[in-house]
């Protein structure tokens, strides 16, 4: 009996970990390819940057926790092809995750980008000396990053080339708010804005305009690390493609995480996530299978991102919808907007309402419909559709 | 650095050091105690991190922020009166000999 989990980061440790809290008695291997143990994300473009984490706490466990569970950890080590694994084993984990999308312009060298430890300690340390900061692209961790800048007293401008922040996920009034929200406290937000080159200290649009910087940092999105899968003969979508109960084409190889495309019944369709919660109750769900109890994956999704004081929480997928509703005043800098496809609530944003967020949670995960005249109306109980 | 005691449901005790300044879930997590989990970090959005604060010491700690309220209404284990989440109980030397005890789940 022995497991392999290829992938250091939030989903391989859980699934060893879920797995030992199954009772799984055989091996486990995680083979990472970063040299350090199994850490925490989130925290690089947010407390750590601003020195409100220490990188101790970054860190899933320490690593006694490791040789405790009899979880052999190899680390600093990239696997090229699965027809040469460190080990062998009955079943096989991918948890590779997705690296940056590079910029490809002239001048591209000069940019940072920040999804590793090793990374955010290069831009924690550059933020130090650097009075202006230009971060390139308007998505989570773009804005994230521009607020850590921020709040260390740069000067921070995001340039995103599509009409609005967060265009990829958001609806035009959480974009909005964002963006006001950005420039009231002195981020200089360029929208429609296409890189045309990069210099040492300045980024140049396709107008000829140039923005000066002392530090360049890319967030322009992530691509899925399926090499693996694909040299191995296995199905390959956008990610590592894999059924209802995440095995891939093999039945003894599951893929989990931000490399794998799985299909969701909260997306009508095939969706890739990149998120702490997919990762974990993905890991999850596959120790269960490994342990002789599959399950079909149905856990719902939900994601935050943390911009100065404000929160943003997400509960289901805003895919494909086609009408928004919004459930309370933006002046007030708490309120919620529902998305629908076809008259089906589909996903929840919530801005500084973490009860209504949790409240979002239960009615997704339950498919529980709020009508959206309920949804507009402030004195509609959402709770009520629970029952 | 102050002595917490972390009790696991079954009733085995630990007496670790925690660092002043940590939380009781970072506490746990360095010192590789079973039984919390804080998937999130520590940042309020998954209530994996859930302990009970012995009585004695409830009333030392600073009261619970409707943020934390909220998720305590979504731990996995029964919620109590001295439920606390453990991300946001940071150690400082009055908290000395303090005990925690963990829920049978997160």
């Amino acid at each position: 009996m022995s497991v392999l989990i290829i992938g250091g980061g939030q989903g391989g440790y859980q699934t060893a970990f879920s797995l030992r809290a199954e009772g799984y008695g055989g091996s486990i291997t995680i083979v990472g390819e970063e040299p350090h143990l199994p850490y925490q994300r989130p925290p690089l473009s947010k407390g750590l940057l601003l020195g409100k984490q220490q990188e101790r706490h970054v860190f899933l466990r320490v690593a006694e926790f490791y040789e405790k569970q009899n979880i052999r950890l190899i680390s600093g080590t990239h696997v090229q092809s699965l027809r040469e694994t460190p080990v062998s084993y009955e079943w096989l984990v991918l948890a590779t995750g997705a690296r940056n999308r590079h910029l490809t312009c002239p001048g591209a060298e000069h940019a940072l980008y920040l999804r590793t430890l090793d990374e955010s300690q290069a831009v924690k340390q550059r933020l130090e000396a650097a009075a202006s900061v230009v971060v390139i692209g308007g998505g989570f961790v773009g804005l994230e990053i521009a607020a850590a800048a921020r709040m260390l007293g740069k000067d921070a401008t995001v340039i995103e080339a599509q009409p609005r922040l967060m265009a990829r996920v958001a609806a035009p009034e959480v974009s909005q708010y964002f963006r006001e929200q950005h420039e009231a406290r002195g981020v200089r937000v360029l929208l429609n804005s296409f890189v045309e080159r990069l210099e040492p200290n300045a980024v140049i649009l396709r107008d000829e305009t140039s923005v000066q910087a002392d530090l360049i940092i890319a967030g322009i999105g992530v691509v899925p690390n399926d090499e693996l899968a694909r040299e191995a003969g296995l199905a390959v979508g956008n990610g590592i493609s894999v059924d209802e109960f995440l095995r891939t084409s093999n039945p003894h190889i599951f893929a989990i995480g931000d490399c794998a495309e799985y299909p969701s019944r909260y997306a009508d369709g095939r969706v890739r996530l990149e998120s702490v919660q997919n990762a974990v109750d993905q890991a999850t769900c596959v120790a269960k299978a490994i342990c002789g109890k599959p399950e079909p994956y149905t856990a719902a999704p939900w994601f935050w991102s943390n911009q100065f004081d404000i929160q943003l929480q997400t509960a289901g997928l805003a895919i494909g919808f086609d009408q928004t509703i919004l459930r309370g005043d933006p002046t007030s800098n708490k309120f919620s907007v529902f998305y629908y496809r076809e008259g089906i609530l589909k996903a929840v944003d919530s801005i500084n309402q973490a009860a209504e967020h949790m409240t979002a949670r239960k009615l997704i995960a339950a498919k529980a419909n709020v009508a959206p005249d309920q949804a507009a109306d402030a004195g509609f109980d959402l709770k009520s559709a629970l029952l | 650095m102050s002595k917490i005691t972390y009790v696991s449901s079954k009733g085995v005790s630990q007496t670790v050091d925690v660092l002043d300044g940590d939380s009781i879930m970072e506490g746990a997590v360095q010192n590789n105690i079973d039984g919390i989990v804080g998937a999130c970090g520590g940042c309020l959005q998954c209530a994996t991190c859930h302990v009970y604060v012995d009585e004695a010491f409830l009333p030392k700690f600073d009261e619970i922020e409707p943020e934390e309220e909220v998720m305590l209404a979504s731990t996995a284990a029964e919620r109590r009166p001295n439920s606390r989440l453990s991300c946001q109980l940071r150690v400082r030397p009055e908290f000395a000999g303090c005990i925690v005890t963990m829920p049978d789940s997160q």
